[in-house]
């Protein structure tokens, strides 16, 4: 509870900052994302007060833009490359496959707060292609039945020292 | 005088002020540019590319967001122009509803225009995927159906520019992009004013009013009610609209007339309630004067506003009138004075509003306004919705004679007619304080300073020697401004009155819809008003005060303005309301 409202805290520290400068909705988000790890209902109401923006002005942007994600992401997130080279090599399969094993559609996360999957355009990876990466991990070459033995890993808690 | 330019447009040379856009320069050299989204001075950002036109430059360019520049040469009408606007208008076609036949705004929707206009030959010509959307139904004013909507941005513009309200907007983006409120909530649970603005600036089907016919059509077939109908000032002066006649046709013995063939058991006049507001809220106003009171006083005869203000301004609550608005009032006065004169029991009448007016909706079902248990109102329709039940009925309503409205609450005077245009209620109730607090006739009854469409307006009044300081404003952003300067001490006003549309009830939420492009060239406030000016200029009795229906219900059952009974009926509270609901 305290950890939440010295969250609020530095969020309103953040609108103080950018108060009655134009544009100041961009920053002020992309600095809630930073602190919350997601935008909710009520952080978008306290920004909308603090502005003096309405809260559907606030929601339209934080629903524009892909970076901003309005729930908050799991402890791991699982980026599938659906880049021109990974897709031709089946990453379409392996999305798939994480949605069907985790029981979450793309951009969704699992109710235990794991997992976040989500599909992203290339990484720059197109020699390993198809090729996914959890939280910053990159992982090549991949089939869909190779999928489960990762994720356990990082059930097992394994996977973040690997 | 003003920097002039000269640019010339399909072979016309057209001289028009530095900063004008290409659209109102091809307006004034009377060259017609197809537009969607465009909405005079309120959206004006090339969304809908409907406005191309042909600058020289590398792409066409969107006559409305264009720049007319000095030597410019511009053509509105090549193959490719009318190539392009085709198919532009085929892709907004691609994800609409076009449930056409059954729709509310067929053959009063701008995208049917232009299809016909433009010469789509095929609706379906980018069939393709469709999201199918809720329709929102849950406010008691508006219905927002999102599987009409061309996403032209037009109510959310007008929401919150005009009305600095802001409950609607665009979320999410590309094929997903809809206008919605924020968190997947409902407009009711939002802190919607429910002033229709944006239904009567919708190009298309995709806002209207909640239909409350049905319920007027059962109340009528019932023959255990004894239904009371009533009309507000600013229905008469736009009704004709509906029918084919000039916009400002004032139509009062046509409605009266239309009314009575309907099948009311009774048509008495919201007039007669305006005349009977004036009696209590100058009433008030003198009182709040002389005794000290909350000062100044704003008028609460506007649903919208109230609302608005219980929501942004709930500290000029004890500013506002405990006056009822007129409708409510005469609804009380039916269910009290009337059911008692007529021996009927309350239970068994309802009283049916016509408005100008969707916030109305709302008012009726607030559960202060009503007496014994039984609401003031029972049904609240607009103006459009009463156009639908006389064309359903088959009443050629140009040809009707005129007819009077039913006696006891059926007079009126000038005073009371010109509530429907902003500065109304504020002129009328002046005419009636001018003469209770002087003792003096007073001679000239017009007070031009508070008409006209202007947002905010300000008049200094002689009273007896003393001057008072009384201003208007109308649309709800404009209010905000108004109240910013009452509360900085910028200004010291005694009197406010405030309307939540744009140009008072002439232009409310109810009212009939004109396209955008007709408002390019007329304004809608001004035409309507002259109906309602024009009215009063014709009547015999000008002032509230000297109404004789009005003396009757003072001397046999309110005894005087402000009495124990009138507060009782007559005058209501309000309450401070949260932005979100939930």
């Amino acid at each position: 509870m305290d950890d939440e409202r010295a969250k609020f805290a530095e969020l309103e520290k953040l609108i103080a900052d950018h108060k009655d400068q134009p544009g100041a909705l961009m920053p002020v988000l992309q600095g809630a994302q930073a602190i919350f790890g997601c935008v909710s209902e009520d952080v978008q109401k306290v920004i909308a007060e603090g502005l003096g923006v309405t809260l559907a002005e606030v929601y339209g942007v934080a629903t524009f833009y892909a970076q901003f994600s309005l729930h908050p992401k799991g402890k791991y997130l699982v980026n599938v490359c659906l880049g021109t080279a990974c897709y031709v090599k089946g990453s379409q399969s392996i999305l798939d496959k994480l949605c069907k094993l985790l029981n979450v559609p793309v951009g969704g996360t699992t109710p235990d707060g794991l997992f976040t999957v989500e599909a992203t355009r290339c990484l720059g990876a197109c020699g390993l292609a198809p090729v996914m990466m959890i939280n910053g991990r990159v992982y090549g070459r991949l089939t869909p039945d190779a999928v489960p033995a990762i994720i356990d890993e990082y059930r097992n808690g394994a996977g973040e020292n690997a | 005088m003003e920097n002039m330019i000269t640019l010339t447009i399909d072979g016309i040379e057209v001289q028009v002020p530095q900063g004008s856009t290409v659209l109102e320069a091809a307006r004034q050299a009377g060259i017609r540019i197809p537009t969607l989204c465009y909405l005079k001075d309120i959206n004006e950002i090339g969304a809908c590319r409907m406005c191309v036109v042909d600058s020289g430059a590398r792409s066409l360019q969107a006559a409305c967001v264009l720049p007319a520049s000095q030597g410019m040469k511009v053509k509105t009408n090549t193959p490719q122009i009318r190539e392009f606007r085709k198919h532009m208008l085929e892709l907004i076609l691609s994800t609409h509803e076009k449930k056409c036949l059954s729709c509310i705004r067929s053959k009063n929707c701008e995208l049917q225009a232009l299809c016909k206009e433009l010469g789509v030959e095929d609706e379906d010509r980018y069939a393709g995927e469709k999201i199918k959307y809720t329709i929102d139904d849950l406010s008691p004013s508006i219905v927002r159906d999102n599987n009409k909507c061309v996403l032209c941005r037009r109510c959310v513009a007008v929401c919150s520019k005009i009305q600095n309200v802001g409950v609607i907007g665009p979320v999410n983006r590309g094929f997903k992009t809809a206008i919605e409120s924020p968190w997947e909530m409902h407009l009711s649970e939002m802190s919607c004013i429910n002033c229709g603005q944006c239904i009567v600036n919708c190009p298309v089907g995709a806002l209207y009013e909640k239909d409350d016919t049905k319920k007027v059509w059962d109340l009528l077939k019932d023959p255990n009610k004894h239904v009371v109908v009533q009309p507000a000032p600013a229905v008469r002066a736009a009704l004709g609209e509906e029918f084919g006649l000039p916009m400002g046709t004032s139509v009062t013995g046509k409605m009266a007339t239309a009314l009575k063939r309907l099948g009311f058991d009774k048509v008495f006049d919201t007039d007669f309630g305006a005349d009977l507001t004036i009696m209590e809220e100058a009433n008030e106003l003198v009182e709040r004067i002389t005794n000290g009171g909350v000062l100044p006083m704003i008028t609460s005869c506007s649903p919208g506003w109230i609302k608005y203000c219980e929501t942004y301004h709930p500290d000029f609550l004890p500013n506002v009138s405990s006056c009822k608005s007129p409708h409510e009032m005469l609804g009380a006065m039916v269910k009290t004075y009337y059911a008692e004169k007529a021996g009927i029991d309350p239970k068994d009448i309802a009283v049916v509003s016509v408005m100008p007016c969707t916030a109305k909706k709302f008012e009726a079902a607030r559960p202060e306004l009503g007496h014994n248990g039984l609401a003031d109102v029972d049904v609240v329709i607009t103006t459009r919705e009463l156009a639908r039940m006389i064309k359903e009925a088959n009443i050629e309503f140009t040809a009707l004679p005129d007819g009077d409205f039913d006696s006891l609450m059926g007079e009126s005077t000038g005073a009371a007619v010109i509530f429907g245009a902003t500065g109304g209620v504020m002129e009328a109730a002046l005419r009636t304080a001018y003469e209770t607090i002087t003792g003096k006739v007073l001679e000239n009854v017009e007070f031009h300073d508070v008409r006209g469409i202007k947002g905010i307006k300000e008049a200094e009044v002689d009273i007896g020697g003393t001057k008072v300081c009384v201003a208007v404003a109308s649309g709800t952003g404009n209010a905000t401004k108004l109240l910013e300067m009452a509360k900085s001490g910028e200004k010291n006003y005694t009197f406010i009155e405030v309307m939540a549309c744009p140009g008072g009830c002439v232009n409310g939420g109810g009212q009939p819809i004109v396209s955008a492009q007709t408002k390019m060239d007329v304004d809608v406030r001004v035409e309507r008003a002259k109906a309602l000016y024009g009215e009063d200029r014709a009547k015999a009795l000008r002032k509230s005060h000297e109404n004789s229906e009005i003396k009757q219900i003072y001397e046999d059952y309110l005894t005087k303005p402000g009495s124990h009974l009138a507060h009782e009926l007559l005058h209501t509270h309000y309450q401070k309301r949260e932005k979100y609901s939930r």
